[in-house]
């Protein structure tokens, strides 16, 4: 009988890859349960979940919430617009106002990095980060290393490159944790303006070419540019950035292998991924989207295990 | 730590050719039938009656899943341990069927009440009955017994029904620990 080794998941990096392959093994089992008549287990049916959203999200909350629902959890949501914030309310007087309410679990993105590991240290409930600014986004992760194993048989060994802004990614950084947990070799791709000064110190390689970058993969995990997060002029226009970073259907053809291709949304089609890409065989991201529930329902079966 | 032998392996053969009788009996050609063995221990059972019935009454074409009921456990985040899941292999629909769930001991009777759950979301038979191979009778907390029984047991709380297969523990037996 294995458990997690921690007590709320706050980011890859706290984890082992004996949690990573845990929480593998019960998303299997959970994705199996997503594919019959009946989605449903009683597992959570007495737990009560807050999703905490205090910076937008369309996937990552319809998935936890679809995952909650799923396992039978009671499941309340809070957007950041509609919230008492905007009065005035600290961050920790918020959620200590919803844990009185008998919360057992609390998924929470917020703006600011650290945000999880925060509210961990000063509220009695088991926090599950679901993306704090641009440090980390564990569920995205493990979802992407999770599709990885399932199209290739194992992560171990493979190449995978990140390609774009990983300057404002909280999903490079996360997805860089748990592919080098995991055996995987990691390169990053962007322009020099979007890639961290110091991020060859996690071991990582970089590359500004993105066909010498795809000549080396198995797998490209390409990001979104994140235009909201950016406060100056990163590269010239969109259209330069497509020229020299976006992903086209000719530039897979001429390599000698067929490479996997993911993205974690939402996609600027036509931005960093043509559109003849997005929907190709080669091309796992509505596989990453059904992977997303069963992987948050194996992580919130794990952290309610723990009590 | 001491521990007795209910059954030994001839005893334990006797018992498997007379319940896969009584099934024969009761589901005659099998064609609406699916038997289910519930993970882990009750799987091997499963596939050692389907063996005689295939090889010992001819019948073909019988259908055999795995169920696993972890998810379905009410002890869930009560006990110290986590409940760690195993497989399930429901390809075949239940759907109208004659299920026969297979487990190798009945206990408290939990687990088939889990069971009972967990073949709802794969949707409705037309009747699920119950085969274990022992059934430790005094001991139910639920009002659960089964249809078909290759033993009964009187046993006390401490002690442990445990039952061997060649495949797994290298001898066919059954034998009672005392903890």
């Amino acid at each position: 009988m294995s458990e997690l080794s921690v007590k709320h998941l706050l980011g890859i990096k706290y984890l082992n890859e004996a949690d990573i392959r845990l929480i593998f093994e019960t998303a299997t089992q959970f994705k199996e349960v997503i594919n019959r008549p009946i989605k449903k287990v009683p597992s959570l049916r007495d737990i009560t979940i807050a999703n905490l959203f205090f910076e937008n999200s369309t996937r990552t909350k319809l998935s936890f919430e679809l995952a909650q629902k799923r396992l039978s959890a009671d499941v309340i949501n809070f957007a950041a617009s509609m919230s008492s914030l905007k009065k005035g309310e600290t961050l920790i007087d918020t959620v200590n106002n919803i844990l009185s309410m008998k919360v057992d679990m609390v998924v929470l993105r917020h703006a600011s990095a650290g945000a999880a590991s925060f509210l961990a240290q000063h509220v009695d409930a088991t926090i599950i980060n679901a993306g704090d600014g641009a440090h980390e986004h564990p569920t995205q992760a493990l979802l992407d290393t999770f599709s990885i194993q399932e199209r290739l048989g194992d992560v171990q060994g493979k190449k995978v490159v990140i390609i774009g802004d990983i300057l404002h990614s909280r999903v490079a950084l996360s997805n860089i944790f748990a592919l080098q947990k995991l055996g995987a070799e990691v390169k990053v791709c962007g322009p020099k303006t979007l890639i961290p000064k110091h991020i060859k110190s996690l071991g990582v390689s970089v590359e500004t070419d993105v066909k010498k970058a795809l000549l080396w993969c198995d797998v490209a995990n390409v990001l979104r540019v994140q235009f909201e997060r950016m406060s100056a002029s990163y590269f010239p226009s969109n259209r330069e950035y497509t020229a020299f970073y976006g992903i086209t259907k000719s530039m897979l053809d001429a390599l000698d292998k067929k490479i996997v291709i993911m993205h974690p949304g939402p996609i600027n089609r036509g931005v960093e991924l043509s559109s003849e890409v997005v929907d190709s065989d080669q091309a796992i991201i509505l596989d990453q989207v059904e992977n997303g529930v069963a992987i948050r329902m194996a992580v919130l079966y794990l952290l309610a295990a723990k009590k | 730590m001491s521990q007795k032998l209910l059954l030994s392996a001839k005893d334990l053969h006797i018992i498997l050719f007379r319940l896969a009788c009584q099934l024969k009996e009761t589901h005659g050609d099998f064609a609406q039938t699916l038997l289910v063995g519930l993970q882990p221990r009750g799987v091997r059972l499963a596939e050692r009656l389907l063996h005689i019935l295939e090889n010992e009454h001819n019948i073909s074409n019988i259908q055999l899943s795995k169920l696993d009921i972890t998810f379905f456990r009410d002890d869930f985040r009560r006990g110290d341990k986590v409940l760690n899941a195993n497989d399930n292999s429901m390809e075949v629909g239940v759907e109208g069927k004659r299920i026969v769930l297979i487990d190798d001991v009945l206990y408290t009777g939990r687990s088939i009440r889990a069971a009972l759950t967990a073949i709802d979301s794969y949707g409705r038979p037309e009747e699920i009955q119950l085969l274990t191979l022992i059934d430790r009778r005094f001991s139910r907390h639920l009002p659960i017994q089964p249809d078909f029984c290759g033993r009964q047991v009187d046993a006390i709380q401490n002690e442990h029904v445990v039952v061997c297969w060649e495949e797994e523990d290298s001898e066919d037996a059954v034998y009672m620990v005392n903890k």
